[in-house]
């Protein structure tokens, strides 16, 4: 059974793209489930900054402002830049350390699908009552009291979506620990390789603490808990410790990735391989490890005495060492360079400057004793803005249009890339910077509306400009992407001409299989060192032959299916009599799909050696 | 070594978990999803902790636990343990026979775990000692009960698998699989010992 | 023009600076215009550390520019592979050792004011001295109750507080959680649900009176759809002014003559007072003050916390509260009011003075 290429109708593609394991659909699948999502969190954001434009207005007020501003906090996170993270760890991971898939492709399917139903649900919320409104950080005694099932939304949406994340994270672990072609030693992997094992090793321990968080709060809120009811003994801080033992390293699972994206390319487009690739390496280890010792700087104003804030403080301080190193690093790596401005070096370049922002900011909030003023102002919402947008969001753009030809076959136009480049550089600092201010002269977080005189307005203002810069910039890139895919550039192998790690060497997009034979990496930057040496392609470490690939399942997406009914069932089960048994239904189409799973045997398929000839013939040609 | 493979006693791997790279694969998969499962546990234990005197006028630990009937259900536990390795080592042996008849037995101990840990929490709950009646109460069904549901889930894996495979024997692409329920089972019995320390003889000296 | 760049960058750097050091935004809002011990102690933190950020950036700026300008690629030379350089350890340890210097000239500061913030010995000793202000502040759903144990009284909404002294205060929610913040005097303190917080603040003579006379509060945790209107007003006093304030307060009772007013009386009595109290002096439990006490209304400085204080905003508060803050706990519990009642209402209201 060959699935090379083949006229497909309609139908047929959607059934392809519903069952596929294949790791680069299944990156085209994340990029555009969390590029919508984005959208959606974008317009939230939109709203916010209309509504806080003027004094006293009335656009979005109270309740329902609440709702738009944890849905873009929880949307943009969970269900923007993490599948977009993943986007790129699965387009890029699996071929740049010479594999031909990652190592359990139906487990890679089943978490997008899982992640893809829960951000489903959540977003449902809006047309079934109410949207979540306490914050995205859902703090217990404010979402334990929130009427209606908006909380439900957000308790139930993140433990589906968050098992996904939980399985990316173990699948891009041992795929980096056992897949890797032969020759590419860990000190030879590319640095957002190395990125993506060490969030995926973030992933695996900082999301069961918001799993048990949520389960919690589900308890309370459904089921007659009273885990964080005081009446009954218990103790909300004990939510606010594990959301932050979750929450800070989330902020090191979407940073490291952008970091990785930004490494190749500052290397590429300086063509030069990465300045201090061991101590970027150090660097990125050591951040992932401090990452876990300071979610309690999210705390400092709870309560906890000074000796815990101390302690705190000094570690999180300690974390700016490798991010410092990491900066100046990248600075070396263009020094001497012969740095071609492209898209994505525009992005990698704008980032330097903006995430030392946010990196300062960082080091000032971790003062504890100055933190009590800046802590929930719009200080905060400024710093970590600075980091999210100016690290991550950077980076995913940056990767969008660095790894598009890889991923679609065609380039991005440059003009409008570079447009889209400038409108959203320009109007993030015009949204973000001057909220530090906004902050320091005492506007709180998270307030739907401030009053005259008391000087907050012209700030106000000048960042709702901004944010629609950013939209604009948006809107750019989509057309952007409408052209390309209508009728874009055809992307070479090397689709910037200045490739260094082996993604480069397959087509654009790569074949099902990746890669005909398994390459013999020789260093560093292993394509790099091919072309310097004159050579065209890499050199194989094997004979060609037949290459075996797994099969498509539905599996995946009925598994998710049955979690995303369940949801409805036991979310609706104190009010209806059928919840119940919609709950519990749910669970079992899930749980007879796992049994189906477990006792069908699943050998997968071979491509055979004619086939592949056949198909890098045309490759070639 | 190819999954598909017919095998001999002789020309049986050593380990067969890892002779391919799916089983590579599954067996170090497996070992990191245990390492989140801890995170899970520790942070459930943590909780436990914190709320285990918040007992809101209901009955606490020491007025309530069943000590000789837990000390049964803990034996239980620990030999299902002692079993499952056995028959990990017939599966080495390439006797799938006997490795059929030992996890046999540890299933069999495990459905007596699970069966005095129903019997226990009906105790409870007849007791007053209800789920919605206190922090205490929340966190501890919520610990205990999520390793119940752990051995209910090995239970029924380790039985699939065993009917499943039942007439084919041992091959390559099921030994991982055995392997790895094996492993899991452990996992549960490790939490175990865990909780009986934590839970039963910390509420018992108070 | 390289020069010239880099002046143009370090010239708005350094505006930005003075920006900041001129301190922005009003004085009774401001962080940047500390009014008391605690601001003072925050915004010298703030400065040293803005001053080594800014160093950072500057280094970082520097040799960013540098690089962006001098090794972009030129016109013919697309070919040209630079040298392949691995690292250099000598600039790696510079890299790492200083940061890390500058990082212990941050710690220091911060690890001594963190330690200095939390001492609230006096406030709990044995026997704690006379002179000692304690306040107890209780959070609830967009209204704050200040209680004086020491005098046993009971304010909300307008804090009082003696000037050029250490305040004590402690921090309870009884709904869900707040966060007790004056900018311009003192970082802020949540008011958690199942324990209570304890800290100080010291309110200056001086810039109170550069501030008006009056400080704004502010709740910083998101609580519900009212978070942003939950504020409240401070009104630091002489030691003098406030020892007479607080006398007068325990005796205040509510005197009214106007004939207007004796009417609203018997509504409020009728439809007010399970909830509110009238005087200073309540000695009923915390869980039944479930809301503001209005002994002192008239001396209020806003209405419901965010309105101008004057009686056409008063009846728009009684008509519709839910108007002026969405989600509020008062909205539908006395019926509806004829516009008569409310114009009674709002006399008798106005009339309850202690000053």
């Amino acid at each position: 059974m060959s699935t090379l290429a083949r006229k497909k109708g309609v139908g047929a593609v959607i059934w392809d793209y519903l069952t596929t394991v294949d790791h680069k659909k299944i990156a085209i699948l994340y990029l555009i489930a969390g590029g919508f999502f984005f959208l959606i969190g974008g317009l939230e954001a939109l709203f916010i900054r209309i509504q806080l434009a003027k004094p006293n207005n009335d656009f979005l007020v109270g309740g329902l402002y609440n709702q738009v501003l944890t849905m873009h906090g929880t949307t943009m996170i969970f269900l923007a830049a993490m599948p977009l993270v993943f986007a790129m760890m699965n387009a890029v991971v699996p071929i740049q350390i010479g594999a031909r898939d990652v190592a359990f492709p139906f487990l890679n399917a089943l978490g997008f699908w899982l992640f893809f139903f829960g951000g489903v649900f959540l977003n449902l919320s809006w047309f079934l009552g109410g949207a979540p409104d306490a914050g995205w950080t859902s703090y217990a005694s404010l979402s334990l009291e929130s009427p209606g099932h908006g909380i439900d939304f957000y308790v139930l949406g993140l433990q589906i979506s968050g098992f996904g994340t939980l399985m990316g994270g173990i699948n891009f672990l041992v795929t980096i620990i056992n897949m890797r072609a032969p020759g590419m030693t860990y000190m030879r992997m590319p640095m957002f390789t190395w990125a993506t094992f060490v969030t995926s090793a973030l992933i695996l321990f900082a999301f069961p603490p918001l799993t048990v968080g949520l389960i919690f709060m589900m308890m309370d809120r459904l089921f007659g808990g009273n885990f964080y009811n005081p009446a009954g003994g218990g103790n909300t801080i004990i939510w606010e410790h594990l959301f932050w033992i979750f929450g800070h390293p989330e902020v090191y699972i979407l940073v490291l990735p952008a970091f990785g994206i930004f490494s190749e390319i500052f290397a590429t487009f300086s063509k030069k391989r990465l300045f201090g690739y061991s101590s970027m390496v150090f660097a990125t280890v050591l951040i992932g490890f401090l990452g876990f010792m300071v979610w309690a700087h999210h705390m400092f104003t709870v309560g906890m005495g000074p000796i815990a804030n101390a302690i705190f403080a000094v570690a999180t301080m300690a974390i700016a060492v490798p991010t410092g190193i990491k900066i100046f690093n990248w600075l070396f790596t263009m020094w001497g360079g012969n740095i071609r401005f492209t898209t994505p070096m525009l992005y990698a370049v704008a980032f330097i400057p903006s995430f030392v922002m946010g990196g300062v900011t960082g080091v000032m909030n971790a003062a504890a004793a100055a933190d009590y003023q800046y802590h929930d102002s719009y200080f905060v919402v400024a710093h970590f803005h600075y980091v999210i947008v100016g690290g991550v969001v950077f980076a995913l753009l940056a990767g969008a249009h660095y790894w598009w030809p890889k991923m679609f076959g065609k380039m991005l136009n440059e003009t409008l890339g570079k447009i889209t480049f400038w409108l959203f550089f320009i109007g993030f600092h015009l949204t973000f910077f001057i909220q530090h201010f906004l902050g320091l002269m005492g506007m709180p977080r998270r307030v739907f509306t401030y009053l005259p005189g008391q000087g907050l307005e012209t700030g106000n203002l000048i960042s709702t400009v901004g944010a629609f810069f950013m939209a604009a910039a948006t809107i750019v890139l989509l057309v952007n992407v409408v052209i390309t895919t209508a009728k874009g550039q055809k992307a070479e192998a090397d689709a910037w001409g200045d490739g260094r790690t082996l993604e480069w060497a397959v087509a654009s997009p790569p074949p099902e299989y990746n890669f005909a034979q398994t390459p013999l990496v020789r260093g560093l930057d292993a394509l790099w060192i091919e072309k310097m040496e004159g050579k065209k392609g890499l050199t194989p470490a094997e004979p060609l032959g037949d290459i075996h690939m797994p099969n498509p399942s539905i599996l995946p997406f009925i598994i998710s299916l049955g979690l995303f009914i369940a949801a409805f069932g036991f979310m609706y089960h104190n009010e209806y009599s059928w919840g119940l048994f919609v709950g519990i239904g749910g669970l079992l189409i899930t749980l007879g799909s796992m049994f189906l799973r477990s006792v069908i045997d699943d050998h997968g398929f071979h491509i055979h050696k004619e086939e592949v000839l056949e198909a890098e013939k045309g490759v070639k040609a | 070594m190819h999954v598909e493979e017919k095998l001999t006693a002789e020309t049986f791997p050593a380990s067969p978990e890892k002779a391919t790279l799916e089983g590579k694969n599954k067996f170090l998969g497996f070992w990191l999803f245990l390492g989140g499962e801890t995170v899970l546990f520790a942070s459930l234990f943590a909780t436990y902790l914190a709320l285990r005197d918040k007992t809101a006028g209901g009955p606490s630990a020491e007025e309530l636990f069943k000590m000789p009937l837990v000390f049964v259900a803990t034996m239980l536990l620990l030999t299902s343990s002692l079993t499952s390795v056995y028959a990990i080592y017939h599966m080495k042996n390439f006797d799938f026979k006997k490795m059929q008849l030992w996890f046999g037995i540890t299933v069999l101990l495990g459905a007596g775990f699970l069966g005095l840990e129903i019997f226990e929490f009906n105790e409870y709950v007849r007791e007053g000692h209800v789920f919605t009646k206190s922090a205490f109460a929340s966190s501890f069904y919520t610990l205990v009960g999520t390793h119940g549901a752990h051995v209910a889930f090995g239970l029924l894996w380790i039985l699939t698998l065993m009917i499943r495979n039942a007439k084919r024997g041992l091959d390559l692409y099921n030994a991982p699989k055995f392997y790895v329920a094996s492993l899991y089972w452990h996992f549960i019995d490790v939490v175990w010992v865990f909780i009986f320390t934590v839970v039963y003889l910390m509420g018992m000296v108070g | 023009m390289k020069k010239w760049l880099l002046n143009w960058r370090l010239f708005s750097l350094f505006s930005v600076i003075a920006l900041l050091l001129a301190g922005c935004g009003k004085p009774f809002l401001s962080t940047l215009q500390p009014a008391g011990e605690v601001a003072d102690m925050q915004y010298s933190l703030m400065l040293l550390s803005t001053a080594i950020m800014v160093l950072v950036i500057i280094v970082v700026t520097i040799i960013f520019v540098y690089v962006v300008i001098r090794f972009r690629q030129r016109k013919g030379e697309e070919k040209k592979i630079p040298k392949q350089v691995e690292g250099s350890h000598k600039l790696e340890i510079i890299w790492t050792v200083i940061p890390i210097l500058l990082l212990i000239i941050l710690a220091v500061p911060t690890v001594s004011a963190t330690f200095k913030l939390a001492d609230v010995k006096p406030m709990n000793k044995e026997k704690r001295d006379k002179n000692i202000v304690v306040v107890n502040v209780r959070a609830n759903l967009y209204w704050w109750e200040f209680e004086y144990p020491d005098y046993g009284i009971i304010t909300s909404q307008d804090l009082v507080v003696p000037t050029n002294e250490r305040v004590y205060f402690n921090l309870k929610a009884s709904d869900v959680k707040h966060s007790f913040w004056i900018p311009a005097v003192g970082g802020k303190m949540d008011t958690n649900v199942e324990n209570k917080n304890q800290f100080w603040l010291e309110f200056d003579q001086k810039a109170t009176d550069e501030a008006g006379g009056i400080f704004y509060g502010k709740c910083a945790e998101l609580c519900g759809p009212s978070h942003a209107l939950m504020d409240f007003k401070v009104k630091p006093l002489p030691r003098e002014e406030f020892d007479q304030w607080v006398e007068k307060m325990k005796n205040a009772k509510p005197v009214v003559t106007d004939s207007v007013a004796k009417e609203g009386e018997a509504i409020f009595n009728k439809s007010c007072i399970g909830c509110h109290a009238v005087s200073p002096v309540d000695n009923r439990p915390e869980q039944a003050r479930t809301a503001p006490n209005l002994a002192n209304f008239g001396d209020r400085t806003r209405i419901a916390g965010v309105l101008e204080h004057n009686e056409e905003n008063l009846k728009k508060w009684l008509k519709d509260p839910d108007s002026v803050k969405p989600g509020n706990k008062m909205t539908g519990t006395y019926g509806n009011l004829t516009d008569e009642q409310i114009n009674a209402l709002t006399k008798y209201l106005m009339s309850l003075k202690v000053e």
